[in-house]
């Protein structure tokens, strides 16, 4: 089984982040990283290509700078190869230009099943991977915290507001899988001695023959009109507590009348 | 072209629209004279007075999907009806499980972008702008669409109060499933209920949640007894749902619920921008942290610095002997 795998490269989310002032989209500067969210997918994607006995894992991603750190480290961990998507013209593009764009890439790969996250760790829209179901023409299940995969159909259990649903659907089919849906391998060593002379495949939009000019910020329909700080909340009282810290919560709580 | 019809698509359980569901209805009246619900499901019809209650003039009902998940039908069924020229300015979506399958579906089918994560709307003219909480709530972006409409909008829970205008119940108006093909093959085999006993998380009035600082699963125990000793709900971080502690559906913040309740009380919990933008609209906030530089104490109400593991059994005895 073929596994595609959408892995999204984005600014380590520890560092400070910050819009600019021009563009009003996020400062991508410095070392890209992979997406924490992701390696869950990557994780259940050589899992899954593992027990169906042959097949890869390929991944996929798109990055307007031609970055693949974030790439190394999803191929480190066991990928076999990697798609990327990189272009000047991708700059500022939404979520369905997004998608457009890995379609035609991921159509290459004539994947049996692709995995993305829920959503992503930056712009988490969610929206992204069902629109590339549409886009691929696939069924899509989401929220994924279990996926089997058996005589041509996987079967997931996708999270609900009161449980979890069982939910079977034929495959080639796109399933996005939520954080715990399996526990991320570090890459080995050698795992990162490997990734060095693995595939990267890169290309621009006009290869996947798309228009350069139907992308990006041209392509977008959306646009931010400001961005101001939040009127803030204050903080309040601290009390270190002495042994009689609880007291002043159940005045607190006294004052509130909740008891 | 100002704007004149709004559709929101309904969710509805068992005959009752969803409590997103009665905001995004409220929120649509002011956004736009005619306001048309989309709904699907068994019980659509039962639920036509109340949608009307909260505005909606009519209810689109696609009717039972069976065994379906609703993304797909919805949407075909949704973008058949543009194409039959009734063409609404704005379309408001639930950021819940399947409203995000429903739009993500409608936007390639409409050929429309979405505008998501949505938490304050205003209708300015010819203009819809929609507000949106960025880096943890610390700064808010105004965003417009500047292409054609519809314009499709994906708007978080809790990002408006519902309030009933007393309208008449809408006209149920049946509205045809489409045949998707291939798309449409994905299937409930089973659905599976977590029982929980109180309040719901997101709409108890006091939420008491737990984080990494309780140090173990067992010490989760006590979150729960504190939330029932307060008529709330128990809540928890991501890092204790990730170490399987509790369900997903415990998780408040950015990746879990939106909750305001009258009080919510964070113990053991850091305070990570991901974990505020979930709670900062309580009316109050108790927390107790044992790291006085903890961020959480720079949205608390009142701050106890010190071990939950020392004050928490303290507070339920003293609240166990008031009760
Ligand atoms: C704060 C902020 C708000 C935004 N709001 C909107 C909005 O309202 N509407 C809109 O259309 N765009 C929005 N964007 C732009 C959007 O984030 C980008 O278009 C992005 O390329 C795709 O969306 P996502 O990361 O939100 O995808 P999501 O749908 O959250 O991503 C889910 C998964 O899809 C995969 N994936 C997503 N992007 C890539 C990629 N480039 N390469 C490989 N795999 C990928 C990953 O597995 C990812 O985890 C916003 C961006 C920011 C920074
Ligand atoms: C894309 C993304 C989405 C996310 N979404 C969410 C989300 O929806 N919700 C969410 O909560 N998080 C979310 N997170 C994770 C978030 O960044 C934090 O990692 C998480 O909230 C930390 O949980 P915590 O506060 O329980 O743990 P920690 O950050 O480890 O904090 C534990 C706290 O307990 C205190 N402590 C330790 N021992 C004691 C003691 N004995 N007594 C008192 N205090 C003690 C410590 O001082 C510390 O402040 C998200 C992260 C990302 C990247």
């Amino acid at each position: 089984m073929n596994v595609v795998v959408c892995v999204k490269q984005i600014p380590d989310p520890a560092a400070p982040q910050a819009l600019d002032p021009a563009t009003h989209t996020l400062v991508r500067e410095g070392k890209l990283i992979l997406d924490d969210s992701d390696a869950y997918g990557v994780e259940m994607g050589l899992q899954l290509a593992e027990q169906s006995g042959g097949g890869d894992v390929t991944l996929v991603s798109m990055a307007p700078g031609g970055e693949t750190s974030g790439l190394r480290t999803a191929l480190a961990m066991g990928a076999a190869k990697a798609i990327l998507v990189s272009d000047a013209a991708l700059k500022g593009s939404d979520a369905l230009c997004t998608a457009k764009v890995l379609a035609k890439a991921i159509e290459r790969a004539e994947p049996d099943l692709v995995l993305a996250a829920t959503e992503s760790t930056d712009g988490y829209t969610g929206t992204m991977p069902v629109q590339l179901a549409e886009l691929l023409g696939m069924p899509s299940v989401t929220f994924a915290k279990k996926v089997s995969v058996a005589s041509g159909n996987v079967s997931v259990e996708r999270q609900t507001e009161a449980g979890y649903d069982e939910v079977v659907c034929p495959l080639p089919a796109v399933v996005t899988v939520t954080a715990g849906v399996v526990e991320p391998r570090y890459p080995s060593f050698k795992g990162i001695m490997a990734a060095k002379s693995k595939p990267i495949e890169q290309l621009t939009v006009s290869e996947l023959g798309l228009d350069p000019a139907g992308v990006g910020a041209n392509g977008a329909s959306q646009e931010v009109v400001s961005v101001v700080a939040a009127d803030d909340r204050k903080a309040g009282e601290i009390v270190v507590d002495d042994g009689e810290g609880y007291a002043r919560v159940v005045d607190f709580l006294d004052q509130l009348k909740l008891i | 072209m100002s704007i004149e019809k709004v559709w929101v698509v309904a969710e509805v359980n068992d005959g009752v629209p969803t409590t997103t569901t009665l905001e995004l209805l409220t929120e649509a009246r002011s956004i736009a004279t005619t306001v048309e619900a989309i709904s699907w499901g068994p019980s659509t019809a039962a639920a036509a007075g109340v949608l009307g209650e909260y505005g909606a003039s009519v209810v689109h009902d696609i009717g039972d999907l069976g065994d379906a998940l609703p993304g797909v039908p919805v949407a075909a069924a949704m973008a058949e009806l543009v194409a039959s020229e009734d063409v609404p300015d704005v379309i408001l979506v639930p950021a819940s499980y399947d409203g995000r399958d429903v739009a993500g579906r409608l936007s390639v089918r409409l050929d429309r972008s979405v505008i998501t994560n949505v938490v304050g709307l205003t209708a300015d003219g010819d203009e819809v702008r929609s507000e949106h909480g960025i880096f943890g709530g610390a700064q808010v972006v105004t965003a417009r669409f500047t292409g054609e409409r519809p314009w499709i909008f994906v708007v978080r829970a809790k990002s408006f109060a519902a309030e009933s205008s007393g309208g008449a119940p809408a006209q149920v108006v049946e509205l045809a499933r489409v045949d998707a093909g291939a798309v449409d093959t994905a299937r409930v085999v089973s659905r599976h209920v977590e029982e929980r006993s109180g309040p719901k998380l997101d709409e108890a009035a006091v939420v008491v949640s737990g984080g990494r600082g309780l140090g173990s699963k067992d010490n989760y125990a006590m979150i729960e007894e504190l939330a029932k000793l307060l008529g709330g709900a128990p809540g928890a971080s991501r890092a204790i749902v990730d170490a399987g502690w509790v369900p997903y559906a415990y998780q408040v913040g950015q990746t879990g619920k939106t909750v305001k309740p009258t009080l919510y009380m964070a113990c053991g919990i850091s305070g990570a921008t991901q974990h505020l933008v979930g709670m900062k609209g309580a009316k109050n906030i108790i927390a107790i942290n044992k790291d006085q530089d903890a961020p959480i104490f720079s949205v608390a109400d009142l701050g106890i610095v010190g071990d939950v593991l020392k004050v928490l059994p303290k507070l339920i005895e003293a609240l166990r002997a008031r009760s």
